[in-house]
């Protein structure tokens, strides 16, 4: 097994999850559509678990905490993406839109 | 020949988030999404955790995507074009984002990070099993069961109601 902490430094993890989830950040703030608005929520998630894992595997290999809590993080992200489709599903069916700027019920 | 991968793999997560909030078409960028997270599992292989790679495409490329198309296709998008944010709110999206951005660069410009951390030792499926039932069996047990609500809260919001539409 070649090792792959001599070839690629674990800095270059990190970067690869900071400009994840910078882009991430860009499409939350400027998406208009709920559930683009939630794609990018995955990638900010996925840039988490990039670094969760990177910085178990490099420091830590025999604890496992970083993986483990990669695994959770899949699965809150699962929950969260199937719970918050079914709340854009019921705003479209009530208000006959998923665009967040159009649901403005609660500004005052 | 790891570092050609990784540059493979950290260009096609990279392209595919770029994709995924700048296309205009919404299924499209459900697609690119579909690229991004499969290059992050390439990621997985290379850190050696082939566990996590398999998950990720078995939660992300079977079941996330597709509830996210069924999604889009139940909203009926109209012609599943989004209209462009206003010039305002898109310079702040950039501007926050790009802020952030520079913020991780310096952290990891300014730290010094571990050299020669070794080997890595490639973490099996047995290794992983055993640590989630035995130490971690609680939380495993607490998200087991907050999956269960939140996929039962999901059917029950999404239910038609007597007297809707």
């Amino acid at each position: 097994m070649e090792s792959v902490a001599q070839k690629v430094p674990l800095e270059h993890f990190i970067v690869l999850s900071g400009i994840l989830f910078s882009i991430g950040v860009f499409g939350v703030l400027s998406r208009r559509n709920a559930v683009l608005v939630l794609m990018s929520v995955e990638l900010m998630l996925n840039a988490v678990s990039i670094n969760l894992v990177a910085f178990a595997v490099y420091t830590a290999p025999s604890l496992f905490v970083g993986i483990i809590f990669a695994i959770f993080v899949i699965t809150i992200a699962a929950a969260e993406v199937g719970l918050a489709l079914a709340v854009v599903l019921r705003v479209f069916r009530n208000r006959g839109t998923a665009n967040i700027d159009e649901i403005d019920t609660l500004k005052w | 020949m790891t570092q050609i991968f990784f540059d493979l793999m950290a260009a096609i997560v990279i392209l595919g988030a770029l994709g995924v909030v700048l296309v205009r078409s919404t299924v499209y960028a459900a697609l690119f999404l579909i690229a991004s997270l499969m290059g992050v599992a390439g990621i997985y292989v290379l850190l050696s955790t082939e566990f996590l790679a398999l998950v990720q495409v078995l939660i992300y490329g079977g079941a996330v995507t597709v509830l996210l198309l069924f999604a889009l296709m139940l909203t009926k998008v109209r012609d599943l074009r989004e209209r462009a944010p206003e010039p305002p709110q898109l310079a702040g999206a950039i501007a926050a984002a790009l802020a952030l951005l520079a913020g991780f660069m310096t952290m990891v410009y300014k730290t010094t990070w571990p050299r020669n951390v070794g080997q890595i030792t490639p973490i099996s499926f047995n290794q992983i099993g055993t640590a989630l039932f035995n130490r971690w069996a609680v939380p495993f047990e607490i998200a087991s069961g907050v999956l269960l609500v939140a996929l039962v809260g999901a059917i029950v919001i999404a239910m038609q109601e007597e007297g809707e539409r």
